[in-house]
């Protein structure tokens, strides 16, 4: 085994997936159903906040108060939240019915859960930095939960500032990169084949 | 006609090589990202979103002055809900805790506030209004049995009025209170202490804790207005949104505790909520290995409707 | 400003069932997930020709 971290590097990554399992151009013949395009659904929301998102910290968190352009690219923003989560839910009932954790897929499904619960903490960073009386609402009633185990202490839900850097810095890299780390499970093991195809489960068990 | 597909058995830990089909990833994410955009566009043009303003202390004490000097006189009696909070403002008292677990406690006092200190006194020193220095000087120079006596007497007498945001003293049974509260009120009718607390920690403010905090320990203004638009805690409001948009529905689990039993008058609610929360958490992740919840979808076989068509197909 | 087509900007209509209280908009936004998920099991999906046997 080398000793030169490069090399190593390489091995664990370029080197363990073909570049047709990571960009492939076919797919099982099984995976004919609507069902399937509610991850993907999913991921284009998350650009559409990536997008509007960036839209919004040109001009800053009060722009959308007083411009009517601004106050759009929030509702865009909003909405996508909406589609997102929407989306999510139903990718994560498809999921769930197909028993997608099989095969070893345990991580695939622990992933998509920290992603879930991940774009739960990001989304209420966002309504942390409205600037309005929702977000002035949300965050005296939130400081209750997280100060009552201990988390407050360290993370302050009435400090705007903290709560703005959260939400457009640090938790959308992190949040990205679980989301990429669950696409490069998925495309490692390939789509879960059907449960009646399945040599582990006999007759519902 | 023979139906084969549902007899090919194979092992799902291993890579796919039966048949396949064309499959265009690039394009199936750009049509995905195009519809969304044009969802979320649509929505916007014809919903729009909430803003409902936001509030002040100058706005509280304008509107409601009555529950300002209440709130502003229960800071100097020590009765409000900031004073008595426990960490990480202070050690009034323990904070919330479920068994022996106590992170609350634990946590200690990382963002120290005195609110009769920082709310009311602090401000009032630097304020140019000559009667209310004296007055805090002779609050700070009294004994706190005296301060007790004179805030806590003044908050009866100010509940019995009802209406009063000022109450006449003639033979001092309140001490400097009267003085001190009814100048913070004009003060914040002013807007003068909505700079003061916001730049009291820093010259150029972007953490707002203590006129959050202050604005926190109102019943009959902040609350009142979050309860007009269903926002309470009792009124599953966490889920809920300004106006009549749709809010967080995601969060219904966490809202729904708060409204059942032993949790909703559990004075550790918060903590047990939370730690029932990440509980639900850890049991979605290990679903794959939960007894009967894992094996549910081979029981109620939904999977033959997403795979109708596989499992129906001729070779 | 722009004004939306369907003004939202009013308070909302509350379904009550026991202690359960939920919004007009959530409870829209959740019979469209139970729809959509729906029709994604029974929609029937386009054959491509080009399905390799």
């Amino acid at each position: 085994m080398s000793t030169s971290w490069t090399a190593r590097v390489r091995k664990a990554t370029l080197e363990s997936y073909k570049p047709e399992d990571l960009l492939p151009d076919t797919q099982p013949a099984y995976v004919a159903s609507w069902i399937y395009i509610f991850g993907v659904l999913t991921i284009a929301a998350f650009v559409m906040l990536f997008a509007t998102g960036l839209i919004l910290t040109l001009e800053g968190p009060a722009w959308w108060h007083g411009s009517g352009v601004g106050h759009y690219f929030n509702s865009m923003h909003l909405w996508s939240v909406e589609l997102f989560f929407v989306f999510m839910v139903v990718h994560l009932w498809g999921k769930f019915w197909m028993a997608a954790w099989r095969g070893k897929r345990t991580a695939t499904w622990v992933s998509g859960v920290i992603a879930f619960m991940a774009s739960i903490i990001t989304a209420f960073t966002g309504y942390l930095i409205q600037t309005n009386f929702d977000s002035q609402w949300i965050s005296t009633e939130a400081k209750d939960g997280f100060n009552s185990i201990g988390v407050g202490a360290f993370f302050n839900a009435l400090n705007t500032g903290q709560a703005i850097l959260l939400h457009v810095a640090l938790l959308p890299l992190l949040l990205g990169g679980i989301v990429v780390w669950h696409i490069i499970l998925i495309r490692r093991k390939g789509v879960v084949p059907p449960i009646l195809n399945d040599i582990n489960i006999d007759g519902g068990n | 006609m023979e139906v084969i597909n549902m007899a090919m058995k194979v092992d799902p830990s291993v890579k796919w090589a039966g048949p396949t089909r064309p499959y265009d990833l690039i394009k199936e994410l750009v049509i995905a990202v195009v519809v969304v955009c044009l969802l979320a566009a649509g929505l916007s043009f014809l919903f729009s979103s909430p803003d409902e303003p936001a509030v002040s202390l100058k706005s509280w004490s304008n509107t409601n002055p009555v529950d300002f000097v209440n709130t502003a006189t229960s800071e100097l009696a020590g009765t409000s809900t900031s004073t008595g909070y426990g960490p990480p403002y202070n050690n009034a008292v323990k904070g919330m805790h479920f068994g022996i677990l106590k992170m609350q406690d634990w946590s200690g006092v990382r963002i120290p506030i005195n609110p009769a200190k920082s709310f009311v006194l602090d401000p009032l020193a630097n304020y140019n209004d000559a009667s209310a220095q004296a007055a805090v000087k002779v609050w700070e120079a009294a004994s706190p049995a005296d301060q007790n006596k004179w805030a806590t007497g003044y908050a009866d007498a100010l509940g019995k009025a009802k209406d009063a945001t000022q109450i006449a003293d003639p033979s001092n049974m309140y001490g400097p209170v009267p003085t001190i509260v009814t100048s913070l009120l004009n003060m914040a009718k002013g807007g003068a202490l909505d700079g003061a607390l916001t730049t009291s920690d820093s010259v150029l403010p972007t953490n707002f804790t203590k006129p959050l905090l202050f604005l926190a320990d109102s019943e009959g203004y902040f609350a009142a207005k979050a309860e007009e638009q269903h926002l309470g805690g009792e009124q599953w409001g966490v889920m809920n949104e300004t106006g009549s948009w749709p809010g967080q529905s995601w969060l219904w689990l966490f809202s729904f505790w708060y409204q059942v039993e032993p949790f909703k008058s559990s004075e550790n609610a918060d903590t047990i909520v939370m730690l029932l929360m990440g509980l639900m958490t850890l049991l979605l992740a290990l679903v794959p290995v939960l007894p009967i919840i894992r094996k549910l979808p081979y029981k109620i076989p939904i999977h033959k409707l997403i795979w109708k068509d596989w499992y129906s197909k001729k070779l | 400003m722009h004004t939306a087509i369907i003004n939202l900007n009013h308070p909302a209509h509350y379904f009550n069932f026991g202690s359960f209280s939920i919004s007009a908009g959530n409870l829209t936004i959740i019979v469209s997930m139970i729809i959509i998920f729906g029709i994604a099991l029974f929609l029937p999906f386009p054959k491509s020709h080009s399905d390799k046997k």
